[in-house]
């Protein structure tokens, strides 16, 4: 699954980020395989969405979220 | 002897760069711009001893050494460059400790590129807020560089800072990364071919210059093509090779997280502010309050300034000997200047609002908030503050919007800026819809004058994301388009800080703007005041064969009966000003206007507050500028020399509000967007399109109502 069908609530950790220079300022921002992510705030027309990723908080648009793969974490531990 | 060190601030966005700055230099700085760019450069100094001074260069916040928008690249430009002449003797990192891991990426290209550093640990409050401490000493010897801890916004630490400025300089770099898995022949060639003598910083220049257009480039991208060598992936492998030191420093330096952390305020208050309804709400409410604020709190400061101004020249005008040069001050230079600085309230008041929402943290929510609005329309949330500012002035809106990476994006909000309808427009409205409505007529709870106003700026909004809809549909990019940006944590707004701020914006547009249009009045003034010689000489001699046979007595009463006003009318008639009002007649006359229009298009040419002035002197009216009443009645009793209908019929001002609302009747506008896009094109185009879109919506209402 990937990030722009996080749900509220839902942590999940990152397990790949593909793209070519988003990728690239994504791991600068601080977006890296192994980083805790949840969803913080959905802005008021559905898109962009906020995250808590590491210690920031970012936002990115649901096109861009779709680049970078994620594993709930709930399911991970099982 | 004195002797000066220069320190760079090197940091991420919203790391609190720009309060150490000010902490470092108050007032002591000073605004310019980067060599060939419109990069803000600020420069400040401050003492360390008697005999030692600290010159200190503010760089732009930067996430790496690989740029992706015109800021970035000026940080990386000067920190690659040792030959450059603000090359510094040593960075000062400022690292937010609250969020040290991704700060410190930055830090280690930094000192890789062979800059001596050192690291100030700064927002240790909002750090240990959230559970996070550092043990200084242990950090240091991780990193194996100086680690200061302070708070810029409380002003704690500084001393400390210039103590190890004064006594303990670093004066070597440490490396982090290591080149040893990458080809080393390429590395020599690359060495060679961009006389970089550190391998990292000449495989860092070739990456970031590959794509350029010179043969250098194509030299540097064939050296990468023969060696094989997959750019892309080295850039993910050394991302991660450079948080791998990272993570093993800051995890042995950390103390362990306290528990039972309280949600932080931050959170709480996006929770409201990126609400679906609220959000929206407070978003609104806050445009609503500053355009009030703008348009009439701000009335008050204007009144004493153009109040001031007036006595001003009347005082210029009775100390100097009258003639050429007492004319040029006093309607040249002087009103020049008052159509200035009647501004500056407004400004500042806006400029109040937008740093005061910047300062914390604000404006970062309306981007998140506004993207899916604008995205349509070819721009992104970072265009909106831009697009608010241009209700004041286009000139330094047009300059904000450089934090916009996509190129396209960027280009297309710099094209639509100056639809939102700028504070210059303010007078122009007022007068031309004073004529029809008055001041005091109410709708309801409503001033209706005030709720067309409003309609006014609606109109201009309404025109700037229709432009830009269009424009998206011919400008193409290959660049790949995203959207990302930090959310900061929310900070009390700093009084230091915006007074800093204020005093700055403030002094660029008195000095740049100034200039311009002091220049342009002068011209102006001049056109209006000269004309062809037989011309110029007639309506001398009708005046002098009025006069003739007058006693002295009616001379004088003649004079006050408005003789030399009227006779000063017929001169602006013959002038060089009025032959060119009567040589566009032909082309303006299907918009409703006539000739005397014509010449305060001219003036206003430059700016276009000057309308007002203009048509006081076309409708010789007494008294200074801002009479608006008299020129009113003056305008509303003007009648057509051939239909003998008023001149102003409400169709023809509603042309010329609209050709005021679309027209792009700014010198300063026009050459800020020739910097900024490092192109005359852009500028042309501008120009062109916004020309041809006032004509034809003021021929069409015209047409379809006169």
């Amino acid at each position: 699954m990937n990030l722009s069908e996080i749900k509220k609530g839902e942590e999940a950790v990152v397990t790949k980020v593909n793209g070519d220079i988003l990728a690239l300022k994504l791991f600068e921002m601080g977006v890296l395989p192994g980083e805790l992510v949840s969803l913080e705030h959905i802005a008021p027309f559905g898109d962009p969405i906020a995250i808590s990723i590491g210690e920031s908080k970012l936002c990115l648009r649901l096109e861009d979220a779709a680049h970078i793969e994620i594993e709930l974490k709930a399911w991970k531990e099982l | 002897m004195e002797r000066v060190i220069t320190v760079a601030l090197v940091g991420n966005p919203n790391c609190g760069k720009t309060s150490l700055f000010n902490a470092l230099t108050g007032l002591n700085q000073k605004v310019s711009n980067f060599p060939g760019t419109t990069v803000e450069k600020k420069v400040g100094e401050t003492k360390l001893s008697e005999q030692v001074k600290l010159q200190i260069i503010d760089l732009p916040g930067t996430y790496s050494l690989y740029p992706k928008s015109a800021d970035e690249l000026v940080t990386y430009e000067i920190l690659r460059n040792k030959s450059e002449t603000n090359y510094p003797d040593l960075v000062i990192f400022i690292a937010d400790a609250s969020n040290l891991k991704r700060n410190l990426l930055l830090f280690t290209q930094v000192s890789d590129l062979g800059v001596p550093a050192l690291i100030v640990l700064n927002m240790m409050d909002v750090a240990e807020r959230r559970g996070i401490e550092y043990k200084i000493p242990e950090l240091e010897a991780q990193l194996g560089v100086k680690v200061i801890p302070i708070n810029a916004r409380k002003r704690l630490g500084i001393d400390a800072l210039k103590q190890v400025l004064l006594t303990d300089l670093p004066s070597v770099h440490k490396e982090y990364f290591s080149l040893a898995a990458v080809d080393s022949d390429m590395l020599n060639l690359l060495s060679k071919a961009t006389d970089k003598r550190n391998a990292y910083a000449a495989l860092q220049y070739a990456i970031n210059a590959k794509d350029l257009l010179s043969e250098k480039s194509l030299r540097l991208k064939s050296i990468f093509e023969n060696a094989n060598f997959n750019i892309r992936q080295f850039l993910e492998d050394e991302v991660f090779a450079r948080y791998h030191i990272i993570d093993v420093a800051v995890k042995a330096a950390r103390l362990k997280p306290k528990d039972n952390l309280k949600q932080s305020l931050t959170r709480k208050i996006d929770i409201v502010l990126t609400h679906r309804f609220y959000g929206i709400g407070i978003f609104l409410a806050l445009m609503f309050l500053i355009f009030q604020a703008v348009f009439s709190w701000s009335t008050y400061p204007m009144d004493l300034v153009e109040m001031g101004f007036a006595s001003l020249s009347e005082y210029v005008k009775n100390a100097l000997p009258a003639g050429v040069l007492n004319d040029l001050l006093v309607q040249g230079v002087l009103a020049g200047l008052s159509g200035v600085i009647v501004f500056l309230p407004q400004i500042v008041v806006l400029f109040f609002f937008i740093a005061i929402l910047e300062d914390i943290g604000y404006m970062a929510r309306v981007g998140f908030i506004m993207d899916k609005v604008m995205r349509p329309f070819g721009m992104n949330g970072k265009s909106i503050v831009p697009l608010i500012g241009g209700m004041a002035c286009a000139v330094p809106s047009i300059m904000a919007s450089r934090s916009i990476e996509n190129k396209r994006e960027r280009l297309i909000t710099i094209l639509v800026i100056p639809l939102m309808s700028c504070s210059a427009r303010l007078p122009v409205y007022t007068l031309l819809i004073s004529m029809f409505i008055p001041d005091t007529a109410v709708f309801g709870p409503f001033n209706i004058h005030g709720l067309v106003l409003m309609f006014m700026y609606l109109v201009g909004f309404a025109a700037a994301l229709l432009s830009a809809w269009i424009f998206k549909q011919f400008i193409k990019s290959n660049q790949q388009n995203y959207f990302l940006m930090e959310l900061p944590g929310y900070k009390m707004p700093l009084a230091s800080n915006l007074f800093i701020t204020l005093y700055e914006k403030a002094g660029a547009f008195v000095w740049g703007a100034g200039k311009i249009i002091i220049a342009v009045s002068v011209v102006l003034w001049v056109l209006a005041s000269t004309g062809p010689k037989e011309k110029m000489d007639k309506v001398a001699q009708k005046y002098e064969a009025k006069m003739e046979h007058m006693s002295e007595v009616e001379k004088n009463e003649a004079i006050i009966g408005g003789l030399t006003m009227q006779q000063n009318a017929d001169y602006l008639e013959a002038s060089y000003a009025g032959q060119f009002g009567k040589f566009i007649e032909p082309a303006i006359l299907p918009l409703g206007f006539d000739w005397k229009i014509g010449i305060s298009l001219l003036t206003s040419l430059a700016a276009r507050e000057v309308f007002v002035g203009t048509m006081s002197t076309i409708y010789s009216v007494s008294g200074a500028d801002d009479d608006l009443d008299s020129i009113r009645e003056a305008m509303l009793k003007e009648k057509n020399p051939n239909t003998g209908k008023p001149t102003y019929s409400l169709a023809t001002v509603f042309s010329l509000l609209l050709f005021y609302a679309f027209a792009l009747q700014c010198i300063s506008t026009v050459a800020i967007v020739k910097k900024e896009t490092a192109s005359a094109k852009w500028a042309i185009i501008q120009f062109v399109y916004l020309t041809v879109l006032a004509y034809g919506s003021s021929l069409l209402v015209y047409q379809i109502f006169g």
